[in-house]
């Protein structure tokens, strides 16, 4: 289909408005953490006095010291345990949904759904009181929990639609060539599923990465405190100074991960991996 | 290498649907055989059951004497080849051709030897370690059956192997089938629902119509002796010319000639024959052109007006209209399940002339019959009427 130059001019003005939107309060972000503490409220959009003053405060001091380097691997942990466990289990529960005739199959799908339409805030008050009785406050597992039962649905949903795309003939052609199911599986379904598992991984580890409101109720310390939550403890130098510089700073660094990990995972998402195995 | 024993195997589906009834059916060791049928026959079902992809409802499936009913796929030994293919795409030709024994845990070097065998059999050796999305269509079947000869397997099952590839390479694909199935003289299941390539690949082909196995011979005998008005129908091409006719003493009344009965048929109906109504059918190539006849060999000659003409160069295809009672013959076409075949104007009839003929359309010809190749059909039922011997 071509587009006229018309249309083409419209498309990019459009675009561009939508990049402008996005962008700004991420370069401004960017921006305030490369001022120093005197010109953090000068309200210039470029920064008048360079300085990485605020990013070395994040790291001085060591583990025991900084308010962000236990978080921040607290952070990583996390979230990539929670990935895991929820990709893993997922692709078990998505693959049964998508090949498997069982009766309730249609509601374990409508009860994930329902589960990641409950709205957080209200499992947030029985959680706390639930995990300090369990002795899961504060710990690694006590976060862990609720991101799975929130990312799973999610994980679920995204992978049943992948795994229906693959030609079911691709598995009885590994059944006959003598693979168990699991072996089918793992050597046939699961490198064919790989941009789909990449997809459901990002949007999980996203979210565990991004989450306050559970990081915020569930942690009282280091000891498992998230990077958002983190920043909320943030101290200014004195206790008249703002710790504006220091949490843009943070701010910057935890997107980081982020845009690597995306950027990881899209080249493994390669459009068109199942071209080729059944006539086209 | 084995034999293949299904013993009054039924499929049922949960919603009581049943794909495949009481199908009895015996393939002998090394032989091919064909299960053909229209879509929805229960053929492509049959051919899964004996892959243990699908649960055998009732009776029993056994290969090489053992039932496997309970047998998991793996543990079969058995090769099969998909409609769609189904090559791994993640995996070279190679790998493909390899996965089965790697699975076995055999040799990585017997792996490479044996793949490398089959690739040069195949013809495919300078594509072994392309991936199956840069193959050609005809490319990716030779794949296909490689992963399956590779395996020295205990039998072939093909799902309509050549269904994707354009007309002429299925000809020539049809005849490399042939010739390996004969080298490697390994049991094979071959579902089809192509009567030609059922008739030229076959040892001996099996005729399925809505779940039921309606006959099993070789190609000849389903031509000449078909069991009924769908076979006889089905196996064919241009498809055998039905019309309703009348028995009066020693000869069939046919709309366009009177056709005295053969000395099998007058066995066949019994001294005791009276008014008899049938249906008469007759294969287009039982027609010829009357004038390239000597007519003191026998025979019936009549005329009729040729509607059209057909020329395939080397004969010839003239369609006349049989001016017959429309509603027997359709109702006996539609109970046997003819109908779904055909369609159409069942009044019109298809004789193949030699292409010496000079019949043009809208002449009034005169065509000869061959009335020893009259074959009679029971209205009810569609049965052929036959001497039981």
């Amino acid at each position: 289909m071509a587009h006229s130059g018309r249309e083409k001019t419209l498309w990019s003005i459009a675009i561009l408005i939508v990049l402008l939107f996005s962008m700004i309060p991420v370069l401004w972000i960017i921006s305030i953490s490369l001022k120093t503490p005197a010109t953090v409220t000068d309200q210039s959009f470029l920064p008048t006095e360079f300085s990485l003053e605020n990013y070395k405060s994040l790291f001085t001091g060591g583990i025991s010291e900084s308010p962000f380097i236990k978080p921040l691997i607290n952070s990583i942990l996390i979230a990539s345990i929670t990935t895991f466990i929820s990709i893993v289990l997922a692709s078990f529960a998505a693959y049964a949904i998508a090949r498997l005739e069982f009766t309730g199959r249609r509601l374990i799908l409508a009860g994930a759904l329902a589960i990641a339409m409950f709205p957080p805030i209200s499992t947030v008050g029985p959680l706390f009181d639930m995990w300090r009785a369990l002795g899961l406050y504060d710990t690694y597992p006590g976060l862990i929990i609720p991101y799975l039962t929130f990312s799973l649905p999610l994980a679920i949903y995204t992978l049943v639609a992948f795994f229906r795309e693959i030609p079911w003939e691709l598995e009885q052609a590994a059944q006959i060539d003598g693979a168990t199911p699991f072996q089918a599986f793992r050597k046939v379904i699961v490198p064919l599923a790989a941009p789909g598992m990449f997809t459901a991984a990002i949007l999980v580890f996203i979210f565990a990465w991004n989450d306050f409101l559970f990081a915020i109720s569930l942690t009282s310390s280091d000891a498992s405190r998230t990077v958002p939550a983190a920043l909320a403890f943030f101290t200014g130098d004195s206790q008249f100074t703002q710790p504006t510089g220091s949490i843009a700073a943070a701010a910057v660094v935890v997107t980081v991960p982020i845009i690597i990990f995306v950027l990881l995972f899209q080249r493994r998402i390669v459009a068109g991996l199942t071209a080729g195995a059944v006539k086209g | 290498m084995s034999e293949i024993v299904l013993d009054h195997v039924t499929k049922r589906y949960g919603d009581g649907f049943e794909a495949v009834k009481d199908m009895s059916l015996e393939i002998k060791d090394g032989e091919f055989m064909i299960l053909v049928g229209p879509s929805g026959c229960g053929k492509s079902t049959a051919l899964q059951m004996i892959a243990g992809l699908e649960d055998v409802t009732e009776g029993d499936m056994k290969i090489g004497g053992e039932v496997v009913n309970n047998v998991a796929p793996k543990d079969r030994d058995i090769a099969m080849i998909f409609q769609n293919y189904a090559l791994y795409p993640h995996m070279s030709v190679r790998e493909n051709m390899g996965f089965a024994l790697k699975l076995a845990k055999v040799d990585q070097k017997e792996i490479d030897e044996k793949v490398e065998n089959a690739a040069k059999t195949l013809d495919l050796t300078e594509h072994l370690d392309r991936r199956p999305a840069n193959l050609s269509g005809g490319q990716r079947q030779r794949v296909a059956m490689g992963r399956a000869i590779v395996r020295d397997p205990q039998a072939f099952l093909m799902d309509e192997p050549l269904s994707n590839l354009d007309a002429k390479l299925r000809v020539q694909t049809r005849t490399e089938v042939s010739k390996l199935q004969s080298r490697l003289g390994t049991t094979t299941v071959y579902v089809t629902h192509d009567q030609t390539e059922a008739m030229t690949l076959g040892d001996r082909v099996a005729v399925m119509r809505a779940g039921e196995l309606q006959q099993v011979g070789t190609p000849a005998e389903l031509y000449n002796e078909p069991v009924n008005l769908f076979v006889a129908g089905f196996i064919g091409s241009p498809a055998m010319n039905f019309t309703a006719a009348t028995i009066s003493g020693d000869s069939v009344k046919l709309p366009f000639a009177d056709v005295p009965l053969s000395d099998e048929l007058k066995k066949a109906l019994g001294d005791d024959r009276g008014d008899r109504n049938v249906i008469a059918g007759l294969r287009p190539g039982d027609f010829e052109d009357a004038s390239l006849i000597d007519e003191s060999d026998g025979g019936v000659s009549f005329d009729t007006e040729i509607d059209l003409i057909e020329s395939m160069g080397s004969e010839l295809f003239a369609y006349f209209t049989a001016d017959h009672d429309k509603e027997t013959v359709e109702k006996a076409a539609a109970d046997s399940g003819l109908d779904e075949l055909t369609g159409g104007d069942s009044s019109q009839m298809v004789a193949r002339l030699d292409a010496a003929s000079e019949i043009s359309r809208g002449d009034t010809a005169k065509l000869w019959l061959d009335p020893d190749k009259l074959v009679l059909f029971d209205p009810e039922g569609g049965k052929r009427i036959a001497a039981t011997d």
